[in-house]
């Protein structure tokens, strides 16, 4: 198993108030395959840091490497089409898109990829759909069905393109007990099948399952 | 039908606001139907002056105009001492012929001319019009009716009896409808005119023409022109104005001149004589075109504020799509495409409602006989305008959506999905 992501000096200020030293001199690698959460508490920078990794912030210094490509420096529409390709996102909240049917929110992503054909695409999205137990309700508008269900179904669309690393921000953070152990044993599945996973949590029970504990405290790792 | 998935987001997203799709489409189709309808009409009315006006008005007019040359004087019959300066103050000018002296030359000059389709002699003189106890001031028009017919198309309006008769039926008159009307008089009855220089001739109506326009159908009468020569005491070479047809009408304003230069009285073409018509052309055109652009221009705020308001309401969508990797020109393209149907649509509608509203005005009697006669409103259909109209929607709604898109894709992912 190869590194998959690495980062090297990374270090990222707020500028909004007064100038905020968020994350400091981050060096951190993750193999493939690996199931890695960030812990610590509030204000410690897990979820900042979580969110430069994953391309969509990238106002720092530093370097990022994800499947040995430097993503440190590419336009905005290049991240764009690497985060496509590369990562699926799976945020504290479901973020559907509330006029489309589960299946066409989790089939977009694919869309825009373009590498299979739409029949292709309904398929595999029927199939990831089914690995979160939400095949019968494909049909249904996402914003009809319930937190649990959407984030199930925003599991499912993270999959659909293959991603080489599923980033998870508080996966789990808005749901009930009953939904947060279906979308912690859908992880510890994903896991079971060679998933690289960085999932920021403080909860500790879904934590301990992981390969590996990050704890971060005042934007460093302990 | 597979759309391309930028496409199918914006396809979502209109149909799942159907009613702010449809009034945002709706202003479009306002602007553009009214657009439709208001060049339909004012080039309607455009056209219906200048065909009014081109069927009185010669192409050219070659005349002897009034001049008051005071450069020869009879004082020097009386003070003949050349060393003398004389001043006369206030002269009074010795009587004017105002005939063409070498009418028959030019006449036959101009038929030589390979630019000139017709020519037609006329005198005209001041008269009235006596009948019973009414006396009406107008113009009478002595012509070679034959030639005429020739310059203009007098035979379409000819209210009741025979241009023709002119010919046949002696001291014969044909009089515009109005002044006839006013004399109360119909075809075989006798009018008496009187001419400025005391002369009168009795003539017997053989016929009236409507030409359309009321300021010349109230006075105008035509009648042969040796009866002019006659009732004036002039002899048959007295001609006071040539007027000309020429083969294509924009050869007018050129050849006017020249003929000015040739032969030494004044031509006038007729854009010269109906300058006010061409004016009051130029000035309902620019009026379309400013109430067209400004309702156009009102769709538009229209449309950007609904677009405004649309991604207001979707930005975290928009930013769920960026995180998905949906690059900036996709949510430009996602929310262009919105406008864009929304325009086209529009549009499209516009044009079949402008058509219905023309066609309808056509169809709508034109109220009460004033200074021109009119059945219906005078609407033209021409497609260029309906090109106009589309490209003119399209463009507007681009513009206008394109902003709100643009504004779309700088939107920060992380700044909105951090909360």
């Amino acid at each position: 198993m190869g590194e998959i992501l690495k980062t090297i000096q990374l270090n990222k200020y707020f500028r909004e108030i007064e100038e905020f030293h968020v994350i400091k001199n981050i060096n951190m690698s993750i193999n493939s395959g690996e199931f890695v959460c960030i812990t610590g508490k509030s204000g410690c920078g897990k979820s900042t840091l979580l969110y430069l990794l994953s391309t969509m912030d990238n106002d720092y210094e530093g370097e990022v490497f994800i499947n040995n490509t430097k993503v440190t420096g590419l336009t905005q529409n290049e991240l764009a089409a690497f985060r496509n390709e590369n990562i699926g996102f799976i945020f504290q909240f479901h973020f559907l898109l509330p006029e489309f049917t589960a299946l066409q929110n989790v089939m977009m992503p694919a869309l825009k990829l373009g590498k299979y054909s739409k029949e292709e695409i309904e398929e595999r999205a029927l199939a990831k759909l089914a690995q979160v137990q939400m095949k019968d309700y494909a049909h249904k508008l996402s914003g009809k069905l319930s937190g649990g269900q959407q984030q199930r179904v925003a599991v499912a669309r993270a999959l659909i393109n293959e991603p080489k690393v599923i980033m998870a921000d508080e996966p789990t953070g808005n749901l009930d007990s009953v939904n947060t152990g279906i979308v912690f044993d859908i992880f510890k599945d994903l896991a079971a099948k060679g998933n690289t996973i960085i999932a920021v949590t403080h909860d500790t029970d879904f934590a301990e399952k992981s390969d590996r504990i990050i704890e971060m405290k005042d934007g460093e790792i302990i | 039908m597979a759309l391309p998935v930028n496409l199918e987001i914006a396809k979502t997203h209109l149909l799942s606001r159907k009613k702010q799709s449809i009034v945002a489409m709706l202003g479009v189709t306002f602007g553009i139907a009214m657009f439709i309808l208001m060049i339909s009409f004012m080039k309607g009315v455009n056209q219906f002056l200048q065909d009014t006006m081109l069927s009185s008005t010669p192409d050219v007019r070659i005349f002897n105009d009034y001049k008051t040359d005071f450069s020869s004087s009879i004082t020097s019959e009386y003070f003949k001492d050349s060393n003398q300066l004389t001043i006369v103050h206030h002269p009074k000018p010795k009587d004017i012929s105002l005939n063409l002296k070498n009418a028959q030359q030019i006449i036959s000059d101009l038929h030589q001319n390979p630019k000139v389709l017709a020519v037609s002699p006329v005198v005209t003189s001041q008269v009235f019009y006596n009948y019973g106890p009414v006396q009406l001031n107008g113009i009478l028009k002595g012509v070679n009716i034959l030639d005429e017919i020739r310059l203009f198309d007098l035979k379409s309006k000819i209210i009741s009896g025979r241009l023709e008769n002119l010919l046949t039926i002696d001291n014969g008159i044909v009089m515009g409808v109005g002044l006839a009307e006013k004399l109360h008089v119909v075809i075989g009855d006798m009018v008496t005119l009187a001419t400025p220089s005391g002369t009168s001739m009795r003539l017997r109506v053989v016929g009236t023409y409507q030409i359309g326009i009321a300021a010349v159908d109230d006075v105008n009468s035509y009648v042969n022109i040796s009866t002019v020569q006659q009732v004036l005491g002039k002899d048959k070479n007295y001609i006071t104005a040539i007027n000309v047809k020429m083969k294509d009408i924009n050869y007018a304003h050129a050849e006017a001149f020249s003929f000015q230069k040739k032969y030494g009285y004044k031509a006038e073409d007729w854009e010269v004589t109906n300058a006010s018509v061409e004016a009051s052309n130029t000035v309902r055109d620019v009026l379309t075109i400013v109430v067209s652009a400004t309702m156009l221009i009102v769709a538009g705020f229209g449309i950007y504020n609904i677009m405004n308001m649309l991604i207001t309401n979707k930005m975290k969508d928009i930013a769920i799509l960026k995180a998905q990797g949906f690059a900036q020109k996709d949510i430009v393209q996602i929310f262009l495409a919105q406008s864009i149907t929304i325009g086209l649509l529009g549009a499209l509608a516009g044009l079949l409602f402008g058509f219905l509203l023309s066609y309808g005005l056509s169809c709508v009697p034109f109220p009460a006989k004033g200074f021109v006669s009119l059945k219906t409103f005078p609407v033209i259909f021409e497609v260029k305008y309906y090109v106009f109209g589309i490209l003119f929607g399209v463009i507007t709604t681009l513009v206008a959506g394109f902003m709100p898109s643009l504004k779309a894709s700088k939107i920060d992912p992380v700044a909105i999905l951090r909360g």
